[in-house]
């Protein structure tokens, strides 16, 4: 797993609880309580009220493809060896919005389809950081 | 509140020296040679400059460069867009009293990256954090990834995309300083190289060098300048994201507000316009950009750029430079969509053709930021 050559994420004191909870396999991310609410990235207040009023929840790891590109050039380290791979938005079930990749499927637009179930898959790319990945909901 | 419609006018444009391939100049030498013709052009020194505005670097370093102590100054810089939106801050500053002879310059060695700033970006930027590690290309990636809701959603497709390449490459024909002047068609551009789907190399802006610049003051002084005066009549500016993953809907964006404001202020419609100048960072920002400022219904852009309507000859004259599609495209090319607009306003090509847009007398401009993330529109026209 050294061998990890792509950009890595580095938390900070906002957002450690996110990757924390990728590394236990566990997602959370937070909702706003006067609202309801849930968003994404983690932010230190409310987006929609400003408030603190602010909890990490669990959250299922399922959603739907919102958005998506097919990527066949990219010179950054470590991804040319992966061309053409799928970038993805999932919109999860929770209500909020996160970017991730689609893997376990032919990156092909014939086969990645907008409104596609999804579910995370937990991929361990190094020792201390877990990337969320999602792949196609079997059947 | 008080109109600052009608109270200022361009007064010089210009491009760098040279455009295109540019290895022996740094990005600020573009700058400073945009800013140097422009003033030539409108006949003033840089001594009457008391308002200076950029984008991209530092308006402390632009005024060290050229030795110029201004009264007002605004780095404002929100991504392509942000030399429209100067025209909005120079407006205001001038048409208020705070300045009277406002410059505006661009610089960017994009291609061959000489004197270029960093990027300095730490493994904590939330970008870092939220995108970088899935491997989106920006901003291709980004715009991709837009474009594919809008297909989903409006049934939009390649072929409707490719119109608007083809028939830009038709106006960038007609341009000497165009960089791609070969005549193109729709089954090239669905040939060309795939970049990110549903993007062809061909649906995807230049990466140049080069510089713009421009000059306003009041619409008094400006009549007894040397260019024929163009006035401000609109403008409108906005934004509502940074991150493509946090764009609030993935088919609309802050055009639609910057617009609706520019066109309130000028007190005109989109049928008393005669050319459009739309940024095209990629095919899709173009046709986005058309529904999102009010020329079609939504979801409509497709049909609406089909039949090589926007190309020379075509009932609906835009990009008529080229645009970044085919003529240049630096980093931040709003600069150049203005200086076009400007001079058709002007009919500075009154000998040459179809280049020139018949009886033009209003243009909308429309710069485009970031990853559909921030706008700004003016609406520019003859006394």
């Amino acid at each position: 797993m050294t061998d990890y050559v792509k950009p890595l994420p580095q938390s900070d004191p906002i957002t450690a609880p996110f990757w924390e909870s990728l590394k236990a396999h566990a997602m959370q991310i937070q909702r706003c309580n006067d609202t309801g609410k849930f968003f994404f990235y983690p932010r230190g207040l409310s987006p929609f009220t400003l408030s603190d009023n602010i909890s990490w929840e669990r959250v299922s790891g399922r959603g739907v493809i919102h958005a998506f590109t097919i990527v066949y050039l990219n010179r950054a380290p470590g991804f040319s060896d992966d061309l053409p791979y799928v970038v993805a938005l999932i919109a999860l079930d929770e209500g909020a919005r996160m970017m991730s990749n689609l893997i376990d499927v032919t990156p092909d637009p014939e086969h990645v389809k907008i409104g596609m179930p999804v579910e995370i898959v937990y991929d361990d790319v190094t020792a201390d950081i877990t990337l969320p990945r999602f792949r196609p909901i079997a059947g | 509140m008080t109109s600052i419609s009608g109270k200022t006018a361009i007064v010089g444009v210009a491009e760098s020296d040279r455009i295109g391939r540019v290895p022996d100049k740094p990005a600020i030498m573009l700058h400073a040679e945009a800013a140097r013709a422009a003033l030539a052009e409108a006949g003033l020194t840089k001594d009457d400059v008391d308002g200076l505005f950029t984008a991209g670097i530092s308006t402390l370093e632009l005024g060290e460069y050229l030795g110029i102590e201004p009264k007002v100054t605004d780095g404002t810089s929100v991504g392509g867009s942000s030399f429209v939106i100067h025209i909005a801050h120079a407006a205001t500053a001038i048409a208020t009293g705070r300045c009277e002879v406002a410059l505006v310059t661009h610089g960017e060695s994009g291609r061959s990256r000489v004197g270029m700033p960093g990027y300095p970006s730490s493994r904590d930027s939330l970008r870092n954090q939220f995108e970088t590690p899935y491997g989106l290309p920006q901003p291709a990636g980004s715009y991709a990834m837009a474009c594919s809701r809008h297909m989903y959603e409006y049934g939009t497709t390649k072929e409707q995309l490719a119109e608007i390449a083809v028939a830009t490459r038709k106006w960038a024909m007609l341009n000497p300083k165009a960089m791609m002047r070969d005549p193109i068609t729709i089954a090239d551009v669905l040939n060309s190289r795939p970049i990110t789907w549903p993007f062809n190399l061909l649906d995807c802006c230049l990466v140049t060098d080069a510089g713009g610049a421009y000059v306003m003051t009041t619409i008094e002084r400006a009549k007894t300048l040397r260019q024929t005066p163009i006035a401000v009549l609109g403008v409108g500016e906005g934004h509502d994201h940074a991150m493509i993953s946090q764009m609030p809907s993935l088919t609309q964006f802050a055009a639609r507000h910057s617009g609706a404001r520019a066109f309130e202020m000028a007190g005109v419609t989109h049928a008393d316009l005669d050319l459009a100048m739309i940024y095209d960072s990629f095919t899709y920002t173009v046709l986005l950009s058309l529904e999102e400022l009010g020329f079609c219904a939504k979801g409509e852009g497709g049909a609406f750029v089909s039949n090589q309507r926007t190309a020379p000859g075509g009932d609906f004259p835009m990009n008529t430079n080229g645009g970044g599609l085919s003529y240049t495209h630096p980093g931040m090319y709003g600069m150049f969509a203005i200086i076009e607009a400007v001079r058709q306003l002007r009919h500075d090509y009154a000998d040459q053709g179809i280049r020139q847009v018949p009886h033009c007398e209003r243009a909308l401009v429309h710069g485009t930021g970031g990853v559909l993330s921030s706008a700004g529109t003016a609406i520019l026209g003859r006394v």
